[in-house]
């Protein structure tokens, strides 16, 4: 170390009574800033890593036997298959129903698109356990499903809670529950796509529902994809709440068999890991998904390593 | 001109209060290239969409060939024709758009075929080799499966030449195809579009580049306030202008 930058870390600006000049400058060793926190940091995160793990395995309560026993159980797989099925086909009914309320809200004509817009409002208010309590109540709102004539005896005539079980009032609810959220992800993912893409397929004589199919819908899934798992995720969850009207999920699987042996943490923890399970699942098809429809948006990367030894083996030959 | 290849007949259309176009006639014959110039906000751009039918017109109309842009002539009535029927008469005009507006999920080779295939029911194959031929034509042979976000605005702009040529139209629009790009790569966009003029192709430019126009066209037509101030050779609007309001233009452009 000579004189000058000795007298620098000393607090000294200046070299003897000189401003130092970049020669100067560039001759002073560098000392990086210490980053404390990068050190202390994780050093406490392990700390409280291994804490959590310890209380969680070592919490006699637990009883991870118990929880191994139960986890492939035929009533908890039973469950978990109504679980699936419930959010399945929910999401499925609600997707195509969210698409049409999209369209209403889309719609040059103004009551269709305030009948889309008394639809999301309605079906967004009405919290989905209120929902869900109100179909399955509907029997007491109308008695019997009648298909016919007005004025001319009834051609059929069924008892509505004959028709509509449990089960089918939680695909109901969570449908309807479903589309009015879906259909917002749906018309703002269209609306997003810029106008100047339909244009241009008009431009090239496409007709408006040609430019759809081709142009708008594909752009618009791209940016629908992540939200629409979402709510994927969000429903599958959302289904436990059947468990209030005794249809057997995987919730009231598990609640069923803890009422009888009293084994209730363990079960739900079964119950979280299969959840757990579902949503694992889910992200990787959405990731999937997301890559599929976002093609046009990875710049095309060129492997530096590959590009190297395609031209070491051009130089070979 | 004897036969007009495009017509505009009194075209008037305006925005809320805003009166856009007031009752505008221009006719463009078949090879002529014409460049619309203009300050901003003077309906160049308007008149362009109309005459492809994205704005419709509130009064007069648009001739392309012997139809009317919109409309079904019979029995001495003007029938305003369906959606699919307007589709079929674009495919008799080609546009370029200001922002190029490329199928942005679709590589550029992609991009071409789309109106070949989706419209004209080219088959793949065919379609494929005619836009790979189109996109080398535009210097873009490099390029053929590319995305527009990994194209320069410069290269986006001759895809979307391509992709309007594809559909072998009677007429090229072109909307400012040089506004939103950086200065070194206006020229590359020119160039090919003054190739196309020069192999004979009819265009309708709505453009800023003096220069260009003043090269290029057969006719210039200086518009302002929705009306055609002047229209003539360029070497007459540009360099003899007569109007008072296209000399002031021109001389704060030139």
């Amino acid at each position: 170390m000579d004189a000058a930058t000795s007298a620098l870390m000393a607090g000294d600006t200046k070299i003897g009574n000189r401003v130092p000049t970049a020669e100067d400058l560039l001759r002073m060793p560098v000392h990086r800033r210490r980053r404390l926190a990068r050190r202390t940091v994780p050093i406490v995160a392990l700390v409280v890593i291994a804490a959590t793990v310890v209380s969680f395995l070592g919490n006699e309560a637990l009883e991870w036997s118990t929880v191994g026993r139960y986890l492939f159980d035929q009533q908890i797989l039973d469950g978990l298959g109504m679980t699936v099925t419930l959010a399945v086909i929910s999401m499925a009914v609600g997707l195509v129903l969210a698409c049409i309320v999209a369209a209403m809200r889309l719609s040059g004509i103004l009551i269709v698109r305030g009948m889309g817009a008394v639809f999301v409002w309605f079906f967004r208010g009405v919290p989905l356990l209120v929902l869900l309590v109100v179909t399955f109540n509907i029997g007491l709102l109308y008695p019997n499903i009648v298909v016919g004539l007005p004025f001319y005896e009834p051609l059929v005539s069924l008892r509505t809670s004959d028709l509509i079980s449990p089960r089918v009032c939680a695909v109901v609810a969570f449908s309807l529950y479903e589309a009015a959220y879906g259909s917002e992800v749906v018309r703002s993912s269209l609306m997003s796509v810029p106008t100047g893409q339909r244009e241009a397929g008009a431009a090239i004589g496409m007709t408006s529902s040609k430019v759809f199919r081709r142009i708008v819908f594909p752009q618009g899934m791209r940016i629908a994809t992540p939200l629409l798992a979402n709510q994927f995720i969000q429903m599958t969850k959302n289904t436990s709440i059947v468990a209030y009207i005794a249809v057997p999920d995987l919730l009231y699987s598990a609640q069923s068999v803890y009422s009888r042996t009293f084994e209730i943490i363990p079960l739900l923890l079964v119950v979280t890991i299969w959840y757990l399970v579902l949503v694992a699942l889910l992200t990787i098809a959405q990731s999937y998904l997301e890559r599929r429809f976002g093609a046009h948006e990875r710049p095309r990367r060129t492997n530096p390593l590959r590009k190297q030894k395609a031209i070491s083996h051009g130089s070979a030959a | 001109m004897t036969t007009s290849l495009l017509e505009a007949v009194q075209v008037s259309k305006r925005f809320g209060q805003n009166q856009v176009l007031k009752s505008v006639s221009l006719s463009v014959g078949r090879g002529e290239v014409v460049c619309l110039l203009g300050p901003s906000g003077s309906g160049k751009t308007t008149l362009l969409r109309c005459l492809n039918h994205l704005e419709r017109p509130d009064e007069g109309f648009v001739r392309v060939g012997d139809e009317v842009l919109g409309y079904r002539q019979a029995g001495g009535v003007l029938r305003e024709t369906s959606e699919r029927d307007i589709a079929r008469q674009r495919r008799s005009t080609g546009m370029v758009f200001q922002q190029f507006n490329l199928f942005a999920h679709r590589t550029a080779i992609e991009n071409v075929m789309e109106g070949p295939t989706q419209v004209k029911g080219v088959d793949r194959a065919r379609a494929r080799q005619r836009a790979g031929a189109l996109l080398d034509h535009v210097g873009l042979s490099e390029k053929h499966n590319a995305y527009p976000n990994q194209l320069s605005g410069g290269q986006q702009q001759r895809v979307a030449i391509a992709r309007a040529m594809a559909m072998e139209p009677d007429v090229l629009l072109f909307d400012e195809p040089t506004s939103a790009l950086d200065p070194e790569l206006v020229l590359e966009v020119l160039e090919t579009m003054k190739s196309l003029a020069l192999e004979g192709a009819t265009m309708v430019v709505v453009t800023h580049e003096i220069g260009f126009a003043r090269e290029v066209a057969d006719r210039v037509v200086f518009m302002a306030d929705g009306q055609i101030l002047e229209e003539g050779e360029p070497s007459s609007v540009i360099d003899a202008p007569e109007h008072p309001r296209v000399k002031e233009f021109l001389s704060r452009v030139l």
